[in-house]
């Protein structure tokens, strides 16, 4: 697929998206579309929704309201069977790695390849060691998630991620918690795979160095609404209060860090 | 009041409801799967078989040979009076086989594996690794529940069975023992009035037992919610639940079996 061929389409589509946990709005009427071959960064602060947006579009958790398409089809009105194989295409990783505790490093990166391909034993091997060696792990394929380091067991969901060479990857919050130099190899992997390999990304985070780095296009979140969605230059160039509170990371600005409810000065009073 | 009492029932059908589901998703994979070329792996059906089966085999074999023991003098104080101790020995296999082999088995076996399925599955619910299964498209149920479930399935009956034998161990104990009855008399007598139909119902009993503390396991593991205290809950009323379904159901087939003079 050419790049031009792809970009026309939304692979991802949000329209009037809404969701509540117990009552309370956590991501509130969104529409978003992501195309083919883009890499698409949200960021927003802490428990501003971006995970929750996510799980939104991977068919983890149903929206309330409105509807989410993946590659044209709702996926309210697809069969499980049908949701299945439009993830096979998937590849995530999660913000707090989630590999499967009771497999090693080089089982937990089987198990896709193992469980949808028919691969041989040895060719699944080579995969494996390739994917590791992407990032940057070959000689821990024996180890246990409890053996390794946060930011290695990252690095490994995000292997099994692309163990079956996916069309679309997300990734929440892929360099949090790992030191400059693994986040700036992991931000270049990203880019290699959107960039050679036309795969989506889609990225959650709130590293501002890797969203400049790595963004074709870049969307802030907050409270469950867009804020805004825009080039890299458009972001870096907004008048939005909120955004300019974000890039410049400075405490004070619209986006309230005390709630609104619990003034500074009961806390101080007490 | 009423509203609460409501709420309550609502709860509960909305429990039984869950695990009716849980239920026949199990079915449907064991069923269908095999079709779709979607097994469960033989290797962690056996990994689990070695979990609930190897690893309770001690306390199983503890549990049954002490309460055969209890059982033969117990009964041994009651048929003195008649002049009837050698019947000590037909009547603590029967009661054993038929009764309390299976449903202490059960017990022990849902407070060992019971649990720990339940946190086990429970961690990885909390840890979002659930989540993870269902984003790589594979279904939770078939890749966790079905060898969980299909191992507690093959080996509760066989730890019945065992029970049985360290039962009937602990009463041949007290028998030849205490009571000074003559060991070959005392397995003749045993064997004497002890029929298949003791045996089979006993098993019939483990396989319902089996399928209780598997589908009660996960379906509470499953449903876990909020952090490491969501495990433990889960894991606690695995148990409760497990131990209060295992008595019930006890007694509703010793009905049936009493009523259809089997
Ligand atoms: N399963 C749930 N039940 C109840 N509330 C939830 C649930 N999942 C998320 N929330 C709420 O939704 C809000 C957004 O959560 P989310 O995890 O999407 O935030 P986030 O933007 O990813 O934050 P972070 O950057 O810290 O990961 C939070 O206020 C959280 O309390
Ligand atoms: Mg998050």
């Amino acid at each position: 697929m050419s790049v031009k061929e792809c970009k026309a389409e939304s692979i991802i589509s949000l329209r009037n998206v809404s969701k509540f946990f117990q009552g309370k709005t956590v991501i509130d009427d969104v529409n978003l579309d992501i195309y083919c071959g883009e890499t698409f960064v949200i960021m927003g602060c802490s428990g501003s929704g971006k995970s929750t947006l996510l799980r939104l579009m991977t068919g983890a958790i149903r929206p309330d309201k409105g509807s989410v398409a993946l590659k044209g089809r709702d996926i309210a009105k697809i069969s499980s069977e049908e949701l299945d194989e439009v993830r096979k295409t998937f590849g995530m990783t999660f913000q707090y790695s989630a590999l499967l505790d009771s497999l090693n490093v080089e089982e937990n990166i089987a198990l896709p390849l193992r469980e949808h391909t028919q691969l041989a034993e040895e060719i699944i091997k080579i995969i494996i060691k390739m994917k590791l060696s992407l990032v940057g792990l070959r000689g821990y394929e024996e180890y246990y998630p409890s053996q390794i380091s946060g930011g290695m067991r990252k690095r490994v969901g995000l292997a099994r991620a692309i163990a079956l060479d996916p069309e679309i990857v997300f990734y929440d919050e892929p360099t949090s918690g790992l030191d400059p130099v693994v986040g700036g190899v992991i931000d270049k992997l990203i880019k290699d795979l959107s960039v050679k390999l036309m795969i989506t990304s889609v990225v959650v985070t709130h590293d501002m160095h890797s969203v400049f780095e790595i963004a074709d296009r870049i969307s802030m979140i907050h409270k469950g609404k867009v804020v805004e969605v825009g080039t890299p230059e458009d972001i870096r160039n907004s008048k939005n209060e909120y955004i300019r509170q974000f890039i410049n990371g400075s405490p004070s600005g619209p986006i309230d860090f005390f709630r609104e409810d619990i003034g500074m000065e009961d806390v101080l009073d007490l | 009041m009423v509203s609460e009492i409501g709420i309550v029932i609502i709860e509960y059908l909305k429990w039984f409801k869950g695990v009716i589901f849980l239920f026949i998703d199990i079915f449907y994979w064991i069923v269908f799967g095999p079709f779709k070329g979607k097994f469960s792996r033989r290797q962690s059906i056996f990994q689990q078989m070695v979990f609930v089966g190897l690893r309770s085999i001690i306390i199983v074999v503890f549990v049954d040979i002490f309460t055969g023991i209890v059982l033969a003098m117990q009964t041994a104080y009651q048929l003195q009076k008649m002049g009837a101790v050698l019947y000590v020995a037909s009547l603590v296999a029967i009661s054993l086989c038929r009764e309390l082999s299976p449903v202490l088995t059960a017990l022990v076996v849902a407070g060992r594996a019971g649990s720990a399925i339940s946190a086990e599955l429970g961690t990885m619910k909390v840890t979002e690794q659930i989540e993870a299964l269902e984003t790589m498209a594979i279904n939770p149920t078939r890749f966790l529940v079905v060898p969980r479930f299909l191992a507690l399935l093959l080996m509760l009956p066989a730890l019945t069975i065992l029970g049985n034998l360290a039962g009937i161990l602990g009463g041949y104990l007290v028998g030849t023992g205490s009571l000074h009855i003559n060991p070959d008399l005392y397995m003749q007598t045993t064997f004497k009035y002890l029929e298949l139909k003791d045996i089979y119902t006993g098993l019939i009993k483990s396989f319902a037992f089996g399928m209780i503390i598997a589908l009660i396991g996960c379906y509470e593991g499953l449903n876990t919610r909020g952090g490491a205290e969501g495990v433990g809950k889960a894991t606690t009323r695995s148990v409760v639940i497990s131990f209060i379904l295992i008595i019930l159901v006890d007694c509703i087939i010793t009905a049936i079996f009493y009523f259809s003079k089997i």
